[in-house]
C-alpha cells in the first residue's frame, strides 16, 4: 500500500508527436505520493484548487495513493506550471511533464 | 480539537499546546527566513523541483516562483502564531479564510517533522513511538513523534470541521 512518497518512477513517456508543433502540445500537472499528507486533506486540496467534484477529488487521491502518482490537470504549460506552484503551496508533491 | 460553531471553527488549546504549536510554526518561519537552505532536505520537499529531469528548468521556475510560494508559507505559519492565546491556554476562533491557512501551515510542519523523522511508506506511528519510548522515554525523537502524530490528529480535526 502506498504512503505518499517520492517520485521514484520515470516521468510519463513522450507521446508520438509528429506534425504538431511544441507550443501546442500538452502538458500535464502530476502530483505524487508521499508519506506525509493526510488522504482527506489531498482530495481537499484537488476540490478547492480544481473545483473538481467529491468523488473525482477521491478518485485522483486513490490513484495517487495506490500507483504512485496522478495526473491533477491537462493543458498549456504555463498553466501546468501555475497549477503546480498551487499545489507546492499546500504542501503536495507535484510535478510538470509533457502528456 | 476543533469544532464549527457559528461560522467560525473554533478549539479550546491546553497550555502545553499552546506551546507546541508557537514552537512548530516559529520553526517554520525560521526555516524559510534565517536558516534557509536548499540542500536541507526539508526546503526540498517544501519546494519541489517542478521538473524532475530538467534541473534548468526547474531553476528557473524556481526563479519565477519561489518568493512568493516562501512569502506565502512563512503568512500561513504567521496565522497560527497570530491566532494562539499569549501565554496561557484558551480558546482560538478561525474564520474560513484563516482556517485554511492553518491547515496548509500545519501540514507544512508536519511535512518538515516527517522529513526530519524519516517518515516512510507504511510507518507505524505507533510502533515508531513504543520503539523510542523503549530505548529513551526522555528522548527527543518521543517528544517529536508525539508532537508529530499531536499535529495529525488537529489537521485532522480542523479539516474534518470545515468540511462538515
Amino acid at each position: 500500500m502506498g504512503g505518499m512518497a517520492a517520485p521514484q518512477v520515470a516521468p510519463v513517456e513522450t507521446p508520438d508527436t509528429h506534425e504538431v508543433p511544441a507550443s501546442e502540445r500538452q502538458w500535464v500537472t502530476i502530483v505524487w505520493d508521499d508519506p506525509v499528507n493526510l488522504m482527506t486533506y489531498v482530495t481537499w486540496v484537488f476540490q478547492k484548487l480544481f473545483g473538481y467534484s467529491r468523488e473525482r477529488a477521491e478518485q485522483l487521491m486513490l490513484d495517487v495513493h495506490h500507483k504512485g502518482r496522478a495526473v491533477v490537470s491537462t493543458g498549456a504549460r504555463e498553466r501546468m506550471e501555475h497549477d503546480a506552484s498551487q499545489l507546492h503551496a499546500y504542501g503536495l508533491w507535484a510535478t510538470v511533464d509533457r502528456s | 480539537m476543533f469544532r464549527r460553531q457559528a461560522g467560525r471553527y473554533v478549539a479550546t488549546f491546553a497550555v502545553d499546546e499552546v506551546r507546541v504549536l508557537r514552537k512548530v510554526a516559529s520553526e517554520v518561519v525560521g526555516l524559510l527566513t534565517d536558516g534557509f537552505d536548499h540542500t536541507d532536505p526539508v526546503v526540498g520537499r517544501l519546494f519541489p523541483a517542478v521538473y524532475p529531469e530538467d534541473a534548468a528548468g526547474s531553476a528557473e521556475f524556481r526563479r519565477y516562483t519561489e518568493g512568493d510560494l516562501k512569502t506565502a508559507k512563512i503568512d500561513q505559519a504567521g496565522a497560527i502564531l497570530a491566532a494562539l492565546p499569549d501565554e496561557a491556554g484558551g480558546e482560538v476562533r478561525l474564520d474560513a479564510e484563516a482556517a485554511e491557512a492553518w491547515l496548509r501551515a500545519l501540514n507544512d510542519a508536519r511535512l518538515a517533522m516527517g522529513v526530519r523523522l524519516e517518515i516512510k511508506d507504511g510507518t507505524d506511528l505507533g510502533e515508531e513511538l513504543d520503539d523510542a519510548v523503549a530505548e529513551d522515554p526522555a528522548s527527543s525523537r518521543v517528544f517529536q513523534l508525539s508532537v508529530y502524530a499531536y499535529l495529525g490528529y488537529l489537521q485532522e480535526s480542523l479539516l474534518n470541521a470545515l468540511i462538515d
